[in-house]
């Protein structure tokens, strides 16, 4: 189950003819979909998509009730690979992933497809992580269009826009036999806004209709000759009834055009950006009445030869805002121009910077470079003299300097947090090893407090990215990291199959805490819950031995450092040759504590024994060394100031929202640290025996702590 | 109710909502887009959260827009997804540090920005990491937000939220609505938490205080906190009456309220007697003081805040002695918010090593027992104590009753070595080098913690000791030795130290 429930969002999916649609962008995707008659839907979460595959875990009657098959793809590669079904009958699908991360994955498919072709629609929504918040590569999506000769749209990042831009993307797809891609900016996809809707529509072609009268068409497929009669096809049919099709449909805007003689040529995506950027220059209205011409490209390709041809006919320079590099489409007009010999100077990376994101700040800059050269004395162009230019006063520079970085981390409670601890002392005793991590939320061991992890190279790929290290020259052996959901999208091929098949001698942990987390807590395989639609409970530990591993050591319980210690230790120091794989299992806390806090509620209000454990620490024990958060890093372990008037350092601290996972006194005990820490267990409706034993407690107790209060008292009170 | 941002029709209301990943600001965000669409305004939000919801820093923003405004002018607005520099009319920051980064970022200006931020600090890694004090100064914060804000409000929020059992998004909710810089009244508020439907009651307390502090500008949470410390009480009993009757007659004022908390803690610690010997110990330094210092007794300050601690240092009894008391149990029970008929057990997490057992031991029985590799197969071993069980408490009651035989154990005779060395480094210093003397007392700060640590910091210790009398002949001691300081308490692998005392 996901960590976010869309029960009420499903609700919005069923909207019919002239309803408002008013939420996020993703979900006005989903609902464009259902209204385009897409007849299969198959996708793998990550950020910005992961709602869209959410919700339609959430939403299985609409689907059954459309025919829709909805699927969670083992990787980007399967949801690419399943668009084969638009191939060849007149099917409707659409698939979605982060990108360009899942789009190098799925690149493979994504190749065979659009060399073939396809006869129904076939859409690739693909979430551009690119920019602030981003937590991958900085690349972009729109060279995988160039290189496979599929279509890219980038609409303007409002509802009714992406809406338009999922029906108008079927049909061009379906009027170019060519696979199209959807670019979504990350705040395009989490955008809260409003959009008419249409009623859902069946595909009056189905699954059912293509399984019960199967189709083939050889010359689809990719093989000699074939292939080169596609590059051919690609070429002289399909992009020119694309450019038609674009054309014909007015997908790219123009705006007070002939109003000037210069004019901005604009992603679709950036256009609020860029309209925003010009009102705060006195050049357009909040309604987007720009009083330069623009061009809005709300598919960024192919390009419309002709469009761009007649924008920059009379004038006497543009201005292309084109974020990411390289400047494809900057490069591609200037041949256009110089084609058709039209005068109209080309400016772009020459006044934007060729790198990162186009922030309101940055457009600024360009445009008011741009109106410099060709509108000097305008008062925008003058406004250079901006803030930048002055001096930034002493007291912001001061705070300046103290704001410290504040990446993501493990969360409370995590159980990832401890394989990480135990390593830590592990080192501590063995000495640093090479560590290769992998993507999931196992990656934060990267950063401060664990400072462990030397390389990544993508997801499921951790095991894999220390096959270099397979020597016989040294026993000391390597480290890599991979997480349960990674293992299932490919490393049990790439990692653990690689080290079995090439002698391997090096330790793999496999960090199973039964969902892939950091995309937001969806099932895979080996989750532990059971889930009606999908197949659940796969052992990792099966597959693993099932591809040749002979030592395999599963921790079901990894906040056990003891236990994590001396299955590390052992896979570190053992005679025995081969490939290694400690599987260390615990349930992601995040999840556990969603679906344990309102069980936990409900049987304190219905009167049950409950114990609600969480540790704290005494702040007169404790030193103030912080060794204890140097080991755990646990964001409910914090500091406070010391309340002792003879110490200045601050004192460690547990905050309320300890889940009591236990780690903090495993560290405690495991690296001899201090004996700070306690456990504290708040027993809400104790039985008549808990009641009875703290009766003769507090008599015993009582005796002894009335002696130690006289004392106190003839001694003095001491800061309390 | 109405400002700039609403007289000008034409143009967005913007605000920036700065929050860590599970603090409630997408709750927030929700609320003031529900409030808006309600109240006749188009709204649109936006955040990155990708990972950071992990409890990283994450922004929300939002843009609102009357939705007459934009009937009348026939179009939908264009609104921005991102916040701009100069064009943000309300920032929110949940956190004072992230006050700091939306004021970093320019979203902060004086000619438009009403910031509220709550005071409180949730600490960076960074700044829990360190191995003494690594927090950044607060106020530098607060003294940002009234150059950069047009409207400064700010309190503790997060406080304000548990006191009414609430969470920080309802009380920041409050005081958006108590600043009155949004066109809508606080019934229209109140009306959007309670169609978000989700703990409204609290919520709505929350909200009202957070309304009413709209205006407030308490100092920070820290600040706060540290001069509670510095204020407390801290009154001699009976039993050390002629003691402190000596400070106050004997020694400079400046350094009085330092010797008090020290008589206490040492006649805790031990007995009366070793309060009187504390201070006896300080004569000679006193005399030291008034010959060779400025007046500002720092030296003897010094000295004697960390002879206190080290003559206190933590040993097994110490931490019976602590755990087992009436305030701690009352302490631990605050903290755990214990409600009336609800039980508490407290469990410690205890791993005597031979180490700590031989240290409270006589010192003959402890060294053959630190020499005996039976003994250390038979001792030792974690274990967890409920001392709130009368076994447990048991245990504890009676290391804590070693107390009495404490000054012939084999730690005890260890530390007054030591402590008695460390002493003679101060005095033989002071004369020629006053500002190194008083480098020399403060190297104590190493000599912390339990177990390992303990080991680590005495480690450290040593090997600067060692250095001194490089350190002595080398140009500007004291300040090469608060350097050195600085190295061992910034690193605990010890690396670096070894490589700065290399460098003399």
């Amino acid at each position: 189950m996901a960590e976010r429930s869309f029960k009420a969002e499903v609700q919005k999916l069923h909207l019919g003819t002239g309803d408002e649609f008013r939420g996020e962008g993703i979900l006005a995707v989903t609902k464009a979909l259902f209204q385009s008659g897409v007849s299969y839907i198959a996708g793998y979460q990550g950020s910005p998509i992961s709602h869209l595959m959410d919700v339609l875990a959430d939403a299985n009657e609409i689907l059954e009730d459309l025919g829709i098959h909805f699927e969670h793809s083992a990787s980007e590669a399967t949801a690419a690979a399943t668009l084969a079904a638009s191939v060849n009958y007149p099917l409707r699908g659409a698939i979605t992933f982060k990108s360009t991360v899942g789009t190098n994955v799925a690149s493979d498919a994504l190749a065979n497809l659009a060399s073939g072709g396809v006869k129904g629609g076939a859409l690739i929504i693909v979430g551009e992580d690119y920019g602030e918040g981003s937590s991958i590569m900085q690349e972009r999506s729109h060279a995988f269009a160039m290189k496979s000769q599929m279509w890219l749209l980038d609409p303007r990042p409002n509802l009714p826009s992406i809406v338009r831009a999922v029906e108008n993307g079927f049909a061009l797809s379906e009027a170019s036999n060519t696979p199209v891609m959807l670019e979504l900016r990350v705040r395009a996809c989490h955008v809260h806004g409003r959009f008419i809707t249409k009623e859902n529509r069946r595909p009056s072609f189905t699954l059912k209709d293509a399984i019960e009268n199967p189709v083939r068409d050889i010359s689809r497929i990719v093989l000699p000759p074939n292939s080169f009669l596609h590059e051919k096809e690609k070429v002289e049919q399909r992009w020119p009834s694309a450019v038609r099709f674009i054309e014909q449909h007015g997908l790219n805007e123009f705006f007070a055009d002939g109003t000037d003689d210069i004019g901005i040529i604009v992603q679709g995506g950036l256009y609020n950006t860029l309209i925003r950027s010009l009102q705060l220059l006195g050049l357009s209205d909040p309604f987007g009445h720009s009083r330069i011409p623009l061009y809005v490209m709300n598919v960024t390709y192919p390009l419309v030869d002709a469009e761009l041809r007649r924008f920059c006919a009379d004038k006497r320079a543009v201005l292309m805002a084109e974020e990411g590099q390289p400047e494809f489409i900057e490069q591609a007009l200037h041949t256009i121009l110089r084609k058709a010999d039209l005068p109209a100077h080309v400016h772009g990376k020459d006044l934007f910077p060729m790198a990162g994101e186009y922030t309101a700040p940055v457009m600024m800059k360009a445009l008011r470079g741009f109106l410099g050269l060709y509108r000097p004395g305008s008062p925008a162009a003058a406004d250079v003299a901006d803030a930048a230019g002055c001096e930034r006063p002493a007291q912001l520079a001061a705070s300046d300097g103290q704001v410290h970085p504040r990446p993501p981390t493990f969360c409370t409670g995590c159980p990832e947090r401890p394989i990480f601890t135990a390593l830590k002392l592990v080192e501590q005793e063995l000495g640093t090893h090479h560590v290769s991590s992998d993507i999931g939320c196992h990656l934060f061991s990267i950063l401060p407090p664990f400072d462990i992890g030397a390389t990544t190279m993508g997801y499921g790929l951790g095991w894999a990215g220390a096959a270099a290290f397979n020597t016989s020259e040294t026993a000391k052996r390597t480290i890599s990291f991979m997480g349960d959901g990674g293992f299932w999208h490919n490393g049990l091929t790439s990692g653990v199959g690689n080290a079995v098949f090439n002698k391997s001698d090096n330790l793999l942990i496999v960090v199973d805490n039964s969902y892939t987390a950091a995309t937001g807590g969806q099932d895979i395989l080996s989750s532990k819950a059971e889930n009606p639609l999908l197949a659940t409970n796969k052992s990792i530990e099966r597959a693993t031995t099932g591809v040749g591993v002979d030592w395999v050591r599963t921790i079901t319980h990894t906040y056990s450092i003891e236990q994590m210690r001396g299955a590390l230790r052992e896979a570190l120091t053992t005679r025995h040759k081969g490939p290694k794989v400690i599987i260390a299992q615990s349930e992601c806390m995040l999840n556990q504590q969603r679906r344990l806090k309102p069980q936990v509620r409900a049987a304190i209000r219905n009167g049950e024994r409950v114990v609600r454990e969480r540790f704290g620490v005494d702040s007169d024990v404790c030193t103030g060394d912080h060794s204890c958060i140097r080991l755990s890093g646990c964001p409910s372990l914090s500091i406070r100031p010391s309340t002792d008037p003879l110490r200045r350092d601050p004192v460690a601290c547990v905050l309320d929202s300890c889940v009591g996972c236990g780690l903090c006194g495993e560290i405690a005990h495991a690296a001899v640290l201090c004996p700070s820490f306690f456990r504290a267990g708040l027993i809400s409706n104790p039985s008549g025996w808990d009641r009875l034993k703290a009766s003769a407690r507090a008599i015993v107790i009582g005796y002894f702590q009335d002696r130690m209060d006289r004392r106190e008292r003839r001694l003095g009170v001491y800061g309390k | 109710m109405a400002n700039d941002a609403m007289t000008a029709p034409a143009k967005a209301i913007t605000i920036a909502v700065l929050a860590m990943g599970g603090e409630g600001g997408g709750v927030l965000a929700d609320w003031i887009v529900d409030m808006a669409e309600h109240e006749g305004h188009l709204a649109q939000s936006t955040s990155v959260p990708g990972v950071a919801q992990r409890t990283g820093a994450t922004i929300y923003y939002i843009e609102l827009f009357p939705e007459a405004a934009a009937r009348a002018a026939g179009h939908e607005p264009v609104l921005a997804l991102m916040p701009t520099p100069g064009d943000v009319d309300i920032v929110i920051a949940s956190e004072l540090m992230e006050a700091g980064r939306a004021i970093q970022r320019g979203l902060v200006t004086p000619d438009r920005t009403t910031l509220i931020t709550s005071t409180h600090r949730v600490y960076s890694m960074i700044e829990k990491m360190s191995m003494g004090d690594g927090r950044v100064d607060p106020d530098n914060f607060v003294e940002a937000g009234k150059v950069a804000a047009r409207r400064f409000v700010r309190t503790d929020f997060a406080q304000l939220a548990e006191q009414n059992g609430s969470v920080i998004s309802a009380a920041l909710f409050g005081a958006l609505a108590g600043t009155g810089t949004l066109p809508f009244s606080r019934d229209n508020f109140e009306a959007a938490i309670r169609r978000g439907g989700v703990g409204v009651d609290p919520s709505l307390k929350a909200f009202a205080a957070g309304y009413v502090r709209a205006d407030a500008h308490n100092t920070s949470a820290m600040a706060t906190a540290i001069e509670a410390a510095t204020r407390a009480e801290i009154d001699p009993g009976p039993a050390l009456a002629a003691l402190a009757e000596r400070v106050a007659l004997e020694f400079p004022k400046l350094v009085q309220p330092v010797l008090r908390a020290s008589l206490i803690r040492l006649a805790d610690f031990q007995d009366p007697d070793y309060a009187a010997e504390y201070l006896e110990r300080l004569q000679p330094i006193l005399a030291i003081d008034q010959r060779y210092g400025d007046g500002g007794f720092r030296l003897l300050g010094e000295t004697a805040r960390h002879l206190a601690l080290w003559m206190s240092y933590e040993d097994a009894i110490r931490v019976a002695d602590l755990k087992i008391r009436r305030s701690r149990f009352a302490r631990v029970a605050n903290e755990v918010r214990q409600s009336e008929g609800q039980l508490l057990e407290i469990d410690e997490f205890m791993h005597p090593r031979v180490e700590e057992v031989a240290d409270i031991l006589p010192s003959g029985l402890g060294r053959w027992l630190l020499g005996s590799s039976t003994a250390r197969r038979l001792i030792g071993g974690s274990r967890v104590v409920r001392t709130t069980s009368i076994r447990g408490f048991l245990q504890l009651q009676a290391v804590a009753s070693l107390r009495r035989w404490r000054r012939n154990s084999l730690r005890f005779q260890a530390e007054h070595r030591r402590i008695a060395d460390w002493f003679k480094a101060i005095e033989a210093s002071a004369p020629e080098n006053y500002e190194l003397a008083v480098a020399i007392a403060e190297c104590q700060r190493l000599v912390k913690g339990y177990g390992d640590t303990h080991v680590r910091g005495n480690a450290s210790f040593d090997a600067i000791f060692g250095a001194l009398p490089r350190l002595r002949v080398a140009g500007n001691p004291a300040q090469t030795l608060r350097r050195l300081l600085d190295t061992a308490l910034a690193d605990d692998s010890g690396k670096q130290l070894r490589l700065a005392l290399q460098d003399i």
